[in-house]
């Protein structure tokens, strides 16, 4: 039965040969090298849950009144996108699950692809010649932020129109041409033509997935191009590479990883509730409800506008910098610009120009481990400042005094984190070269 | 006059402490809790303690008046709690009243002889729409105390949480406008329109969780929780499990 | 009664794996050899007889109807699947299928040859043009301008040019203010202490210049700029619902009972990030990151009736860069 199947391919494709090179792949062992697998199958999941959704949802802005099953929303007005939501949720059996099951991968996808992200950054991976493979991970990052977003608003409930304003006002915000940028993607002041829910619809269900399906290959035939990088050990150096073969050792360790990551979405999806939105409500440009927050993966831009003190920059009548445009816009262009420039900022400061199949350990490269941790620290206290107001709710810390901690906060920490991530990087070192040095004595002796 | 009202309450509490048979009248009790715990921010006959000028230096004023504020507004704040506040500079919390059911009946039934004023609401709910009240929700209290009434933040201020509000105590919240909430008069939200918002309220303590466990039902800031704490762990746990190789 | 016999004894061998071995021919092995582990296989089966039944479990919750909770059960059944199917998986790799650490060398880092041979033979392909450069040139021009001209019908996705809807709200003077359900509203019935949502009467509610917060306060509390003598009669005054800062609604209207000192006063709210506006002294911002104030709507009170004295004070919504270079208008 094998023999016959292999027989068939390699007589039709010529296969054979790269069929035995692919199964004898080499897999270095590190369980931080499974986590780009692990956002690989949750947009497997994603993709699988999403087709089924549009099968069932509605893009249409067009106004209608609900008299479905669900009680406090008979009557109301709302738009066919929404009412396909709850309809998805309460009429399609298995609807419910499914959605739920979307979303949850939607932010377990890019926690992990930022999880894989520090990984890659922390060891040095994406240094010569993986940089370009790094470069397109960025990318899918931006894609991914991006298209969690519009799923998060296509279903306009009272959350999503709130996000989407925000959005519109970020966009709106951009120094000399956001206006025009926010009619070419809007079609018109805020709610916007209808037309916009066809392309939020078409940019969430198919171009940016199949950008990112793109880049997924793209970013696998890179690595598998030059292979995984490993750690230093007794048999792996820079020019051989020690590892598990694709078959028959890799082969169900990954099939397991992608089961795992199936069992958990879907288990969240049918037991932890997410984004109900038949408790939100529709969407009404004069409604909003207290509280209201993006995806954990936009919570960072929500603390950044919250953290801005009252102002536009004006030259006179002209407008030059709108203020959602510092937190929304500026503050992640910077986060990624430093990603994106760090693989060049690194070679420029270094003078390392070499190729790199061996892997760092965190201490190995103590500024740029303490300089990465820096930059997290800024990112991720500026998304803690976006929950500020349930803080106070929950726990009566003053909101404003919290804001201002934020603001000192965001500053101060990094660079405490900076000296001490430094610090520990060369402690550790030194310790290593102490060992180093004892077992060398001992040797000798 | 305060003087002699001074020795009257005094002679109260001495005549209290004497003989219990003395206190038949609740108003008589009524008079005596208020004098010991009220009258000090909201003036010895419920006249309020007014807002001196802020040029004045020092703190400026206490409490308002109680007079025409009827057996709503005392119903309201001392069976949420709210009242007695220990500080009158900050804003009043639920907590577990300070008098038992008698005690809070005399002090209401006092409070409310400072003048006429509205009685405590009986609002039926049971007569109300939850789909109107979803609306009218959204329209009128989602902007400070969120969609499903966890409760919510407003600059100066905390919006609070509805799951132990009575549907009387939501009535007279909505009529009285405690602290920093707007107050609304019946022709601002007729009756019948109160009875949905709180049928509304109703559901929503115990809202439709048919997505499984509600998470706080406050949204985003959970759901990143339980992605990062639970789903990120439970995978980067199978991730080490399955990358330490056996030998 | 041999029909039984023979599946019983087919479900068997199915159990069991068995089949009858085939002469193989001894070759070296490629994979390496491992000990047997009867006992993991039989975990294996076990689990993935589980991993079966969860799934069939699947099929059947989906099947029944009304059952209490339904998506819950649907989630455990298919999660559950899953599970085992994992475990499963990770148990083969870890006990059954041999984990050998082989060696190889890396793809060698660099072609100097071939790369050599490729740019050799790009230029050598272009020996037969004099003009390289111009030609490069020309090819690139053509290849620009008609790039350009693909993109060009993206302009039809909105004015991009034409910012002048920025400006245009739905009110004008005399037009009438009405509430949710569409009755007008009445300077009498605009009470203290309440806030109130409007909508310009016959004009399309879910434009951003559309919803108006009203509000009433006392006339002798109102600091508003000289030249907006009149907008607000009787002390009622009317603002753009929509924050200047990112567009969410005004839904918070924060009235202090009985302010024990000047703060907190009376102020307007945005529940997004919080800007903070003084209805008082023309909707400046007193918290919060907006960076303009929240633009008023000059009323007139005909018959009763509350109606636009004008249009808004400033362009309502979100700030762009002309945000301060024209006024509202119709």
């Amino acid at each position: 039965m094998i023999r016959r199947t292999v027989s068939f391919l390699d007589e039709r494709t010529g296969g054979a040969p790269l069929f035995r090179k692919a199964l004898r792949y080499l897999f270095p062992d590190n369980w931080s090298f499974l986590l780009g697998e692990v956002a690989l199958y949750a947009f497997v999941v994603l993709v699988a849950t999403g087709v089924y959704l549009t099968l069932f949802f509605d893009p249409s802005t067009a106004p209608t009144v609900y008299h479905g099953s669900y009680e406090p929303l008979r009557g109301s007005e709302m738009t066919r996108a929404y009412q396909s939501v709850v309809d998805i949720s309460f009429k399609v059996k298995a609807g419910l699950l499914i959605r739920q099951t979307h979303h949850w991968a939607a932010d377990v996808f890019i926690a992990a692809i930022v999880l894989h992200l520090m990984r890659i950054f922390f060891t040095g991976a994406f240094r010569k010649p993986r940089d370009l493979t790094y470069y397109i991970g960025l990318t899918m990052l931006l894609f991914a932020i991006l298209e969690g977003y519009l799923g998060y608003s296509l279903a306009d409930d009272l959350l999503s129109g709130m996000g989407l304003a925000i959005g519109y006002a970020v966009l709106m915000s951009v120094p000399f041409v956001g206006a025009n940028l926010a009619l070419l993607v809007w079609g018109a002041p805020f709610p916007g033509d209808p037309a916009f829910w066809s392309r939020m619809y078409i940019a969430h269900v198919f171009i940016l997935p199949v950008l990112i399906g793109a880049l997924v290959g793209v970013h696998l035939l890179l690595v598998a191009a030059r292979h995984h990088t490993q750690f230093r050990s007794a048999r792996a150096s820079e020019r051989v590479v020690v590892g598990v073969p694709t078959f028959p050792g890799q082969t169900p360790r990954s099939l397991g990883l992608f089961s795992a990551v199936a069992a958990v979405l879907f288990l969240m999806g049918g037991l932890i509730q997410i984004n109900p939105i038949w408790l939100w409500g529709p969407f009404h440009v004069a409604q909003a409800t207290n509280g209201a927050q993006p995806d954990w993966y936009l919570g960072w831009l929500i603390g950044a506008l919250r953290l801005m003190p009252s102002f536009d920059v004006t030259v006179g009548n002209y407008t030059l910098v709108p203020n959602p445009f510092w937190g929304g816009a500026l503050f992640p262009l910077i986060v990624f610009a430093f990603l994106f420039s760090w693989p060049w900022l690194e070679r420029r400061f270094t003078g390392d120009h070499a190729f790199h199949n061996l892997l760092d350990r965190p201490r190995d490269s103590p500024w740029r481990t303490a300089i990465g941790m820096a930059v997290l620290t800024w990112v991720f206290i500026v998304f803690v400042a976006g929950s500020a107001d349930r803080v106070y709710v929950f726990v009566g810390l003053s909101y404003n005094a919290q804001l201002w901690a934020y603001r000192i906060l965001a500053w101060v920490i990094p660079l405490l984190v900076l000296l001490a991530a430094k610090r520990i990087c060369e402690e550790l070192r030194a310790g290593d070269r102490v060992e180093a040095d004892r077992k060398a004595a001992e040797a000798a002796g | 006059m305060r003087r002699t009202l001074a020795i009257v309450i005094l002679a109260a509490l001495v005549f209290g402490a004497g003989g219990a048979q003395a206190q038949q009248s609740a108003n008589g009790k009524g008079a005596r809790l208020y004098a010991v715990n009220c009258s000090m921010c909201h003036g010895d006959r419920g006249q309020g303690i007014q807002p001196a000028r802020p040029t004045s230096g020092g703190r400026i004023g206490l409490g308002p008046s109680l007079q025409g504020v009827g057996a709503l507004a005392a119903d309201f704040y001392l069976r949420t709690g709210y009242m007695p506040l220990l500080d009158p500079y900050k804003q009043p919390r639920r907590s577990r009243p300070s008098f038992t059911d008698a005690q809070i009946d005399a002090l209401v039934a006092y409070v409310a002889s400072f003048g006429t004023g509205p009685a405590i609401p009986q609002p039926q709910p049971e007569n109300g729409n939850v789909a109107a009240g979803l609306r009218l929700f959204t329209q009128h209290c989602a902007g400070c105390h969120q969609v499903v009434g966890q409760g919510g933040f407003l600059t100066g201020g905390v919006a609070p949480s509805l799951k132990d509000a009575t549907p009387v105590q939501i009535a007279e919240a909505v009529r009285a406008g405690p602290y920093l909430m707007p107050r609304f008069s019946e022709t601002a939200l007729p009756d019948a329109e109160l009875d949905s918002i709180i049928a509304y309220v109703e559901q929503a303590k115990r809202p439709d969780d048919r997505g499984g466990w509600g998470i706080g039902h406050i949204g985003p800031i959970p759901e990143g929780m339980i992605t990062w704490f639970l789903a990120a762990v439970v995978l980067v746990g199978t991730c080490v499990v399955i990358g330490r190789r056996g030998s | 009664m041999s029909r039984l016999k023979d599946w019983a004894f087919s479900a068997f061998v199915l159990f069991l794996g068995r089949k009858p071995k085939r002469p193989v021919v001894e070759r070296e092995r490629l994979v390496a050899a491992g000990a047997l582990e009867p006992r993991a296989e039989l975990a294996v089966l076990a689990l993935f007889g589980a991993a079966a039944l969860c799934a069939v479990a699947f099929v059947v919750v989906y099947a029944l109807d009304r059952l209490p909770a339904q998506t819950q059960l649907l989630g455990l059944t298919l999660g559950l699947s899953f599970g085992f199917l994992a475990a499963a998986l990770i148990l083969i790799a870890k006990r059954l299928v041999v984990t050998e650490e082989l060696e190889e060398p890396y793809p060698v880092p660099a072609h100097p040859e071939e790369r050599e041979e490729v740019v050799q033979m790009v230029e050598e392909s272009g020996s037969r043009f004099t003009r390289k450069r111009l030609v490069t040139l020309a090819g690139a021009a053509a290849g620009t301008a008609l790039t350009v001209a693909l993109v060009t019908p993206a302009v039809s996705l909105g004015p991009v040019i034409d910012t002048d809807s920025f400006y245009r709200t739905p009110w004008r003077r005399g037009r009438r203010l009405v509430d949710e359900a569409g009755n007008p509203l009445t300077a009498a019935e605009i009470e203290q202490d309440v806030f109130y949502t409007a909508f310009p009467e016959g004009a399309d509610r879910e434009l951003i210049g559309s919803p108006l917060v009203v509000v009433r306060l006392d006339p002798g509390e109102l600091e508003l700029p000289s030249d907006r003598e009149g907008w607000a009669p009787e002390g009622v005054l009317a603002y753009s619902k929509i924050c200047t800062h990112a567009a969410c609604a005004i839904a918070l209207y924060r009235k202090p009972l009985f302010p024990p000192a000047h703060e907190p006063r009376p102020a307007l709210i945005c529940p997004c990030h919080y800007s903070t506006f003084d209805p008082a002294s023309g909707g400046t911002v007193i918290y919060g990151p907006a960076g303009r104030p929240l633009p008023q709507l000059p009323l007139v009170v005909e018959n009763g009736e509350l109606r636009a004295g004008g249009n808004f004070s400033g362009p309502v919504g979100p700030s762009w860069w002309g945000v301060r270079m024209g006024k509202a208008k119709p």
